[in-house]
């Protein structure tokens, strides 16, 4: 009964969609205030409905439902709990339903968040998220229905892939859809300002919390894959240039470039045709992204099922919301303008390079991952673009990109004096350059690539105490005074900072050494010992597992503790799968995981030494963190006087 | 400086800009394909001797050997048609099996064994990389060309 209640909740809701697509648009249109003020009940409506489908799903999953085919195929009655409630979005129709949950949650949020917006502002917003929503609804109804029937009845579930049988997986996807459909809310506020021919300083204002908003669940979902695969495919490595990790990761980039040129858009008013152009590109590199992930186009963990209806439904979609929108934007932009003038030197100008570089660094990842496909399908042959492709194109896009961070947050809007930008970088210069020649000396071995990547940390962590002080003297002298958007920024920089500090000991000093070890025999990694005792057998709630004791001590003595990597057979998929056991400190990660028994006793073992390691998502939850301090900076809660509201100035700090 | 000089100097400084990204990505592009060979290939010496590709197809029943260091692995890549011994020093995938479809990224060395760098990972038992299959795929129809020019001929 309860997958129907579901089933019939998404048609209720494809109905609502429709005419919160079509009324509060066509009301706002024509000034009709009683089909504008349709718009926020319908928003609130449409989450309601698809919160309660959802909620159908999981129960089935809860209660063993194997006659739901859905539940069938992703579930078993021996999994635990926790797994089977997440197993609602292991599967490709219940991903996709998280999707729409998703983006009817943040359609809700606005109409409930948004107050101090006129209506027509709000009409036109949430009328472009619900047409967003029809299309995911009519994907999910047409061609992916979760609460599918399955008669007879399964005895028993064919259980979930147990690669995503671990907590990362549990809110791995919710995050980083939280940040994908999230930018569909700038993505509407782009849209609706070109329908409405528009555009002010209180347009970006509004937008700007959103994208920040979005982008932070972004950065965490992607940290959180990246850990994931990190801890759960057994070879430690954090990130692959899978064109999977590549699609998650275009939105990041092109929604890293809104961020900065909202900024613009709202302190300056200029920027405001490209701001838009970027709102339309990050919410279109998402759909790309669910395309490439959930069309089969791409073999990996994530893609569930190939139906070449599927992809065909996105790839349609995908060409009606980008052909749309760029439509439209041809149509209105010219009315927009690229307003504002500026010096060559000045922050717009430095912001404008952060853009041109983040842009390429976007079209570079897409070159990379869509040219293979696109050879493939054409039947021109298969090729592959891997790793040293995107290091060799991305570092050096990325560095001047660095560099500018420490220099923009200096620069003042309009007109920047060189020479006193000079001044302030004088110090922050000498003392990265100085950190960059000797730390890696002290680190043990001096090598360019370490030096390079610790001169940019070094640059990040030097200017941005050089404008937190800055700030400090010229700004009454409180620092507490500061905006919180200033503080968020600070973080956020900081965490860049932290990150690159984390990629750069990683890749300039790990040790990795895939060895073979009867019981008793012993290794030197990185400065500790790892010793092999013994294998034992074990059994799980739902696998087999050998079990490994590795004795590890700090070599030159000191306490000595146990790791205990697992090798597991799950009993219904008889998948192996390697559970690596990691020790993590603060500065460094021991990383032991089994690779096979050996004829005649012993295993192959991998020991790994990874220093800084965890500084890589760290410094990713830092830019998190400053996301989240900047979104509550007190002008976007505060509705702006009517008067000041016209003037682009007067939200400059 | 005039406003318009100024803004046709930023017009420059931006295209300037985009033009060196895009002859960096270019170049980086062209040098880091890696391209893809089944074994027939190989044996037909379409392959390059200097460069690395990806080789795939199916590991052959038996041939997984394990050599006396413990962590070098010898096996043999066939599509049914050829054959190639494959050498990999390292652990393998845990869904790497005699009989199913391996994909591997390395170079051919002089003695005519493929050393190979990486093996990549599956994440699905019944899953079959699609370069492996590709390689079947070609390696049969190559096999069923060839009957029917032998019937052909005889006719």
């Amino acid at each position: 009964m309860l997958p129907e209640i579901g089933h019939f909740a998404l048609v209720v809701a494809l109905f609502v969609s429709v005419a919160l697509a079509v009324l509060p648009v066509v009301g706002a249109a024509r000034g009709n205030v009683a089909w504008m003020s349709f718009a926020r009940p319908a928003a609130n409506a449409q989450f309601v409905l698809i919160a309660l489908a959802f909620g159908c799903l999981m129960a089935s999953f809860y209660n063993n439902d194997f006659s739901v085919v859905n539940v069938a195929n992703n579930s078993n009655s021996s999994l635990p709990t926790a797994y089977r409630l997440a197993a609602s979005w292991g599967s490709h129709e219940g991903s996709m339903l998280l999707w729409l949950l998703m983006l009817a949650g943040w359609t809700c949020a606005v109409s409930l968040l948004s107050r101090s917006l006129p209506l027509p502002m709000v009409s036109r917003v949430l009328g472009v998220m619900g047409f967003v929503s029809i299309g995911f609804l009519l994907f999910v109804l047409l061609t992916s229905n979760p609460f599918q029937r399955l008669l007879p009845p399964a005895q028993d579930g064919r259980d979930l892939n147990p690669l995503l049988q671990d907590p990362g997986m549990v809110i791995h996807p919710p995050m980083l859809y939280m940040g994908y459909v999230g930018f569909a809310v700038a993505f509407a506020f782009a849209v609706a300002a070109l329908l409405a021919g528009r555009f002010d300083a209180a347009w970006a204002r509004w937008s700007r919390p959103w994208t920040t908003a979005a982008w932070m669940f972004l950065t965490i979902g992607i940290a959180l894959g990246s850990w994931w695969a990190y801890y759960e495919l057994g070879w430690g490595g954090w990130w692959f240039w899978d064109p999977v990790e590549n699609a998650s990761f275009m939105p990041w980039i092109a929604g890293t470039a809104l961020l900065h040129s909202l900024a613009v858009a709202e302190k300056r008013g200029a920027f405001k045709a490209w701001t838009v152009l970027l709102a339309i590109a990050a919410f279109s590199l998402s759909l790309l992204g669910t395309f490439l992930v959930r069309s089969g186009v791409l073999t990996s963990v994530h893609a569930f099922a190939t139906d070449p209806a599927r992809g065909i439904f996105i790839l349609l979609f995908l060409g009606i919301v980008i052909g749309g929108s760029l439509a439209l934007y041809g149509w209105r932009a010219g009315s927009v303008g690229f307003a504002g003038r500026f010096d060559r030197v000045s922050r717009e100008s430095l912001l404008l390079a952060n853009n041109v570089l983040l842009a390429a660094a976007t079209g570079a990842v897409m070159l990379g991952t869509l040219y293979p496909l696109a050879l493939d399908a054409l039947g021109l042959g298969k090729i592959s673009v891997g790793t040293p492709y995107f290091e060799a194109v991305f570092v050096p896009l990325m560095a001047p990109v660095v560099l500018l961070m420490g220099v923009g947050p200096m620069a003042r809007w309009k007109s920047a004096d060189v020479g006193e930008l000079a001044q302030r970088l004088k110090w922050p210069a000498l003392a990265s350059v100085l950190g960059a020649v000797l730390l890696p000396l002290a680190a043990g071995r001096w090598s360019l690539g370490v030096a390079f990547g610790l001169l940019l940390a070094a640059w990040v962590f030097t200017t941005t105490a050089v404008v937190v002080m800055q700030r400090t003297r010229s700004g009454g002298g409180q620092l507490l005074r500061q905006p919180r958007s200033f503080w968020g920024m600070v973080l956020a920089h900081l965490g860049v900072g932290i990150f690159i500090v984390g990629v750069t000991m990683v890749r300039g000093y790990e040790t990795e050494r895939d060895v073979k070890m009867n019981f008793g025999d012993s290794v030197a990694v990185g400065g500790y010992r790892f010793t092999l005792h013994g294998v034992d057998e074990i059994t799980g709630p739902n696998y087999l597992a050998a079990r490994g004791r590795v004795e590890v001590q700090k070599e030159g003595g000191g306490p000595s503790f146990t790791m205990h990597p697992e090798k597991r057979i799950y009993k219904v998929q008889r998948m192996p799968m390697t559970e690596a056991a990691i020790d993590t400190g603060f500065t460094r990660d021991l990383y032991v995981s089994l690779g096979e028994a050996l004829d005649g006793g012993g295993w192959t073992v991998r020991v790994y030494h990874k220093p800084f390691v965890d500084w890589i998502w760290g410094g990713a939850f830092v830019m998190a963190l400053g996301a989240l301090v900047a979104i509550t900076d007190r002008r976007y809660r505060v509705a702006p006087k009517p008067a000041t509201e016209a003037s682009p100035l007067a939200a400059a700090t | 400086m005039t406003p318009r000089r100024k803004r046709l100097m930023l017009a420059a400084t931006v295209l300037g800009g985009t033009a060196i990204a895009v002859v960096l990505v270019i170049n980086a592009f062209r040098s880091n394909l890696v391209f893809f060979y089944s074994p027939s290939d190989i044996a037909a010496a379409k392959a390059p001797k200097d460069r690395t590709f990806r080789l795939g197809g199916l590991v052959e029943e038996g041939s997984v050997k394990r050599q006396s260091d413990g962590v070098t692995v010898r096996f043999v890549v066939t599509d049914t048609a050829k054959s190639i011994p494959v050498e990999y020093r390292g652990i393998l995938p845990d869904l790497f099996k005699e009989g199913k479809g391996v994909v591997t990224q390395g170079r051919i060395e002089n003695d005519g064994v493929f050393r190979a760098q990486e093996v990549l990972a599956k994440h699905d038992e019944n899953y079959m990389p699609p370069e492996a299959a590709d390689a079947v795929e070609r390696a049969h129809k190559a096999a069923t060309q060839s009957r029917e020019t032998l019937k052909a001929a005889g006719n």
